[in-house]
């Protein structure tokens, strides 16, 4: 137990302290995984080099470009600071995809269906109606958790297929287009629509500004401190008073809640519309940038940008140097994996790895 | 405990009384619902039974849905690529030890959160086979379907148990096996012993971490033969995201199971019976829900299980937790 409790205190200052190491590990963790990844393009007869420089170009290399891959990059940073809020509060939540597809297709119906409203008040309101869904969606898991002791990676992955099938009659039936043959929600209004700031998307730049608000809130409030205390050691928590109940229901709401925003900003934004298959994997993304960003909520921002770029130059890279765009999901795995293994961590500093620790059994 | 089993055993005679009903009024059908049930329930067991033994020793495994994975992608791409359905199983079983190793290699050795491992493991595999997917590959042959002579002629019970493929006796005999190991063999004794207190099994001369990577790895075998199973016994093809969250529900039925193999087998067939009667349901229009809730029901029937059987099981006691030796 000591030895436990010594390794968490261990990951804490590891979070807390930006040392050179603590950065430098995310770094040469995409370095690894994209070498990696070469090597696999090359046995598969592409060639590396001009794929890799395809995708900076396409995604990095022009204005539309760099308005494409923030755009990809946003729902990424919301589902990032999902499991982020989770990670501190002591929970995985794997379930950022079926929150952030209950927001998507939410936000769409409220985009569509709701008519006669100004963009002052139908742009935030499908917003918010987005959040709530994605919100309830983890708030489910949450109290499955708090009150039924379920661990939450079984129940949100089971949520998110339950979502996902869910959201497929929804998109099949009730809110069908009508008269087209597509599985979609007819197009959101104008009132609705996310604008573009200079060409940049405006959602990107909500995303940043949640960004900032959780970080404070873990870091200058009293709330933020409970949940991370919960996050740290839940006996000592409940011996100091803390409702460990109403903090893991708290942090699964808000998770979700954000997750929600992060469909609802992509539909609102980019698609337009609620498409079944638009968002697949998004929110198993948001794992990588989580742990990429050391469970930080303003650490997941650059890990966000670059998988979205990855994301946004996909495309162009397939068609350049012939590798399927799958390779990015390739690649999202190896980085996970060279992240949050201790080998880098140990090589690079020559001394013990503390992996970050999250959880233990199914029952605690 | 004597209380639940009576009410475990009233809930059999109840299903066994059912079943009765439904073959004296339609023998045919009601014998290929609980034939069509015992293929849907044996994936969920052999995957429940990677569960089992890696819990026993204390690991908990959540990467058995990427382990099932990336082995049934073996098998099906290897199957058709040498056009031997053996070697494709070969290839599933190889798979899916070395995701064991490197789920061993991440718990034991690195002493990483068990869960992010198993995490990574899934994504891995997620990521694997999206790239190397190719559309256009079928099989050799189709497995073959062994009809055990004799024993096949038994009224319902012949064609319900003796008329399947090779996996699937594979799989029942290898459940009833581990069950005799874990309880009744000196690796059994070990292995619960080490899940439940490494420190006196060590102290007792058990090597935790070589016990551990023994279980973890075997149960990655056993989880490649379940992905083996899927796509080269059940479906016959493989598709992106072809488990389906089976290796989830697969760690419901251990825990509801309480990490018994019997408890877990019968756990896994009453899934599959819920599926088959569903699906029976379904064609002859008995009912009609929309496709949809009928794939919601094992992920509603997982929460289900779970949240009933919360607060009843207890999971081995050194779950979740690396082992170091102390030092003297």
């Amino acid at each position: 137990m000591s030895v436990n409790t010594e390794k968490k205190s261990a990951v804490l200052k590891e979070r807390r302290t930006f040392d050179v190491g603590s950065w430098l590990i995310p770094f040469v963790a995409v370095l690894v995984a994209m070498f990696i990844a070469a090597v696999l393009m090359y046995l598969q007869g592409a060639s590396p080099l001009t794929a890799y420089t395809s995708l900076l170009k396409s995604a990095f290399g022009s204005a539309p470009g760099i308005g494409k891959t923030l755009g990809k990059a946003t729902p990424l940073v919301l589902s990032g600071l999902a499991v982020t809020i989770g990670l501190r509060a002591g929970l995985f939540n794997i379930g950022a995809q079926g929150q952030l597809i209950s927001g998507a297709l939410a936000s769409a119906w409220a985009g569509y269906a709701i008519h006669g409203l100004p963009m002052a008040i139908h742009l935030p309101l499908a917003l918010l109606i987005g959040a709530f869904f994605g919100s309830l969606t983890g708030l489910i898991a949450g109290a499955l958790k708090a009150y039924r002791g379920i661990h939450e990676v079984i129940s949100t992955i089971m949520l998110n297929s339950i979502v996902i099938s869910l959201v497929d009659y929804l998109a099949s039936g009730p809110f069908k287009e009508h008269g087209q043959p597509l599985t979609r929600t007819a197009p959101v209004l104008k009132s609705a629509l996310v604008p573009k700031f200079f060409g940049l998307p405006l959602g990107f730049f909500i995303a940043l500004a949640l960004s900032y608000a959780v970080w404070w809130v873990f870091r200058r409030t009293t709330s933020g401190f409970r949940l991370e205390t919960v996050g740290r050691n839940k006996n000592a928590a409940w011996y100091a008073g803390i409702n460990v109940k109403r903090s893991i229901l708290i942090a699964m709401a808000v998770g979700g809640a954000v997750a929600g925003l992060g469909g609802a900003v992509e539909t609102l934004g980019i698609t337009g519309r609620f498409e079944p298959a638009f968002n697949a994997g998004l929110g198993f993304d948001g794992i990588t940038i989580a742990l990429l960003g050391r469970a930080n909520p303003l650490g997941i921002i650059p890990g966000a940008i670059l998988i979205g770029g990855m994301r946004a130059g996909a495309a162009s890279m397939q068609f350049d140097a012939g590798v399927a765009p799958e390779i990015v999901d390739l690649l999202m795995a190896l980085i996970l994996f060279f992240v949050s293994a201790p080998l880098l961590t140990r090589w690079l500093r020559r001394g013990k790895g503390a992996a970050s620790s999250v959880t233990g059994g199914w029952g605690s | 405990m004597s209380q639940l089993k009576s009410k475990r055993n009233y809930l059999l005679i109840a299903v066994a009384a059912v079943f009765a009903y439904f073959y004296h009024k339609d023998g045919a059908v009601t014998t290929s619902v609980v034939s069509t049930a015992i293929s849907f329930g044996l994936p969920l067991a052999l995957a429940a039974m990677v569960g089992i033994m890696c819990e026993r020793t204390g690991i908990v495994n959540i990467g058995i849905e990427g382990t099932m994975l990336i082995s049934a992608f073996a098998a099906f791409f290897v199957a058709s690529t040498v056009k031997s359905i053996i070697i494709g199983l070969i290839a599933a079983i190889v798979v899916g030890m070395l995701a064991g190793f490197l789920l061993a290699l991440m718990a034991v050795s690195w002493r990483m959160d068990q869960i992010i491992a198993g995490t990574i493991i899934n994504i891995l595999a997620t990521g694997l086979t999206s790239f190397l997917f190719k559309q256009g590959h079928t099989l050799p042959s189709a497995m073959p379907e062994i009809d055990i002579p004799v024993l096949q002629n038994i009224p319902f019970f012949g064609p319900v148990l003796f008329m399947h493929g090779p996996i699937t006796y594979f799989g029942l005999i290898f459940i009833v096996f581990l069950w005799v190991a874990l309880f009744h063999t000196v690796w059994g004794l070990r292995t619960r012993a080490v899940g439940e207190h490494p420190g006196s099994a060590d102290t007792a001369g058990v090597s935790v971490l070589r016990l551990r990577y023994l279980n973890v790895t075997l149960a990655g075998a056993v989880g490649g033969i379940a992905g083996a199973f899927l796509s080269l016994e059940l479906v016959g093809s493989f598709e992106r995201g072809f488990t389906a969250g089976k290796g989830f529900t697969a760690l419901a039925l251990m825990i509801f199971g309480r990490w018994n193999p019997l408890g877990a087998l019968a756990a896994a067939m009453f899934f599959g019976i819920a599926q088959a009667v569903t699906n029976q349901l379904m064609i002859d229009q008995v009912v009609n829900i929309p496709q949809q809730f009928v794939n919601m029901l094992p992920y509603v029937m997982t929460i289900l299980v779970l949240a009933f059987a919360a607060g009843k099981v207890r999971p081995p006691a050194a779950e979740g937790q690396p082992y170091e030796k102390e030092q003297a």
